[in-house]
């Protein structure tokens, strides 16, 4: 099963909850930072580094020999990439998606892949609840690269090598391309909120964006008790179960600035985040029954 | 012009409180023009209560379409495509090939070869944005639909209209809520600024990801001050802080306190400078004063690159 940790609006919480689940999980689980353009899940599990590669995204580059400057690839281009001035043919190849279509394209043959370097994918593994080590990965995007998702589908395509254990994913912020690219796999996703008016709108955003995926989906409010009870009402007008409520606490906020577990470090935390598990457990092995049957 | 982005790298740090109680502070001294540039989750709106004077669509990008009339099962848009966005058929209750709006880059690669021309390729309207007037000056902002991309090139042209509507009130300081994030969004809204002021925390992802948006900062020469808030929930991290920002010759703009009228405040949807005096609006007036009074020094040097948004 796969499960992804995402919020609407940043900061509340999302990697102090799946750092807090991986560390309790009960059965085999890896762990995976999909927020490339911050990853910050490994300061707070500190995983043991093993591995990291070079992400590279294809882009064309031009055989001048061969290239008769038709234009015929800067015109289909929907990304202006690449552009005629006078006898030259321009590559931007900070504008390229990678798609492959001037490559295909191409009359003479002139153009060849080529790579922009996306960033990296780190590897390693980290102590889990149960198991004595479990695998880690993150992506982390090379500064100045604008483009997250394609470096989060390489990622993606890192996780059949850790086979039949349970994924956890800690999402990018927001409710757009990262985002969604990040929650688009998962079997159930966990949003992480707090009850406040920011928090609340930001959710609201995230239940748009991401329940009609149909997986199942339920709440965790953090930092419960500050604020008011909006989240907690728009819970319940739109039937959103609330897996868990963590109280507001300054020895939580202390742990987590010590890069420290919070469920590890604050008890009433730990049982928490517990319930949770068996709640997100229980919803991604109903929804899977009921897909059986359909 | 002077145009200062608030930024963090990390979520939740604090950008938008202090926006809009700069926001209150700049309308006391010549006013600004505002800008919410966090389109994906903005909420600058909750705190300034803008009327909205005019709404326009944000279009941007395409999307592939199959029509399954013509469409003759070929497969070959499923073997181009590079983003995994065309369906294959499975099952009774699937009539054919269909494209995943959610994966589909908009590249034209599926239409471009086609064999049939069974697939179409429509624009995308994926989003809204908006001119307001607010009880501190004009506002720009926008939401962008649920899903989409293509946000900074919706920044951008947030930047654009407020820039030309700026000058045309004769204001001469443009305020920016910015996106969490080193992205395309963080790119685009760092394009043409004359400041950056980078609100961290002192925990291990807030430095972590400060140095980052520092970095991205350094790359575009945008000159960069720094914002610690909730400075005394971690001495020491603060002061790793404040040791980072002096090698990096990275100006401490000043320390917040972590106080709970940030959240009493928002849930007024007032800005903290608008309730009685705490230690921590009287920092954040201090704060901004260095702020207008900023010399863009570094204005002076050529820049080396410009940002261009994510197209």
């Amino acid at each position: 099963m796969i499960y992804a940790i995402a919020s609407g609006k940043g900061g509340t919480g999302k990697t102090t909850v799946t750092a807090s689940l991986a560390a309790l999980w009960d059965r085999p689980v890896t762990a995976v930072d999909l927020d490339v353009e911050e990853p910050n899940l490994h300061l707070f599990l500190n995983p043991e580094l093993t591995g990291e590669v070079q992400a590279l995204m294809e882009v064309p580059v031009v055989d001048p020999a061969r290239c008769l400057l038709c234009g015929q690839c800067a015109a289909f281009c929907q990304f202006k990439a690449l552009s005629v001035m006078g006898k030259t043919l321009l590559i931007f190849p900070e504008m390229c998606h990678g798609c492959g279509g001037c490559l295909l394209l191409c009359p003479e043959k002139a153009l060849n892949p080529g790579g922009r370097e996306l960033g990296q994918i780190v590897s390693g593994s980290f102590r889990a609840g149960r198991a004595e080590t479990s695998p880690f990965l993150m992506g982390r995007l090379r500064v100045g690269e604008a483009m997250s998702p394609p470096l989060m589908r390489q990622v993606k395509a890192r996780l059949p090598e850790f086979g039949a254990a349970d994924i956890l994913i800690d999402s990018p912020p927001g409710v757009s391309c990262p985002a969604v690219n990040a929650v688009m796999d998962a079997d159930c996703i966990v949003l992480v909120t707090e009850p406040t008016p920011f928090g609340l709108h930001d959710f609201r955003l995230a239940v748009e964006a991401f329940r009609p995926l149909g997986k199942p989906l339920g709440a965790v409010i953090n930092r419960a008790g500050m604020g008011d009870g909006c989240v907690q009402d728009f819970c319940r007008a739109e039937a959103i179960p609330v897996w868990a409520e963590i109280p507001f606490s300054r020895a939580a906020a202390e742990a987590y600035s010590h890069g420290e577990v919070v469920a590890r470090a604050v008890p009433q935390v730990r049982d928490t985040i517990l319930a949770l598990m068996e709640r997100m457990q229980a919803a991604a092995a109903a929804d899977s029954r009921e897909a059986c049957h359909a | 012009m002077h145009e200062v982005v608030v930024i963090s790298g990390k979520g939740g740090t604090g950008k938008t409180s202090i926006t809009a109680a700069f926001a209150h502070l700049a309308s006391m001294r010549g006013g600004a023009m505002l800008c919410d540039l966090d389109v994906d989750a903005p909420d600058l709106h909750l705190l300034l209560g803008p009327d909205r004077q005019e709404e326009h669509d944000f279009h941007s990008g395409f999307e592939a379409v199959i029509d399954r009339e013509k469409c003759v099962a070929c497969g070959t848009c499923v073997d181009l495509c590079r983003f995994g966005a065309v369906r294959k058929p499975s099952g009774e209750d699937f009539a054919g090939y269909c494209i995943d709006p959610l994966r589909c880059e908009g590249c034209k690669v599926c239409a471009q070869f086609c064999p049939a021309e069974a697939i179409d390729f429509k624009e995308k309207h994926c989003g809204e944005w908006y001119a307001s007037g607010t009880r501190f000056g004009p506002m720009i902002h926008a939401q962008l639909y649920p899903g989409q991309e293509n946000s900074g090139r919706l920044v951008a042209l947030l930047k654009k209209e407020a820039r030309n509507r700026a000058e045309r009130l004769g204001l001469s300081l443009m305020l920016c809520d910015g996106a969490p994030g080193i992205g395309c969004p963080v790119i685009s809204s760092l394009s043409g600024a004359s400041q950056a002021v980078i609100v961290t925390e002192p925990t291990p992802s807030g430095l972590h990801d400060l140095l980052r948006v520092a970095e991205l900062c350094g790359h575009f020469r945008i000159p960069a001050g720094v914002v610690i808030n909730k400075f005394d929930l971690n001495l020491q991290n603060s002061m790793d802080i404040e040791n980072f920002c002096r090698e990096r010759e990275l100006a401490v703009l000043g320390l917040l306190p972590h106080d709970e009228v940030v959240v009493r405040a928002m849930v007024q949807a007032k800005c903290v400078t608008e309730l009685p005096a705490t230690p921590f609006s009287e920092a954040l007036r201090t704060i901004w004063g260095q702020i207008v009074d900023f010399e863009p020094r570094a204005a002076a040097r050529p820049a080396l690159f410009q940002p261009t948004p994510n197209i």
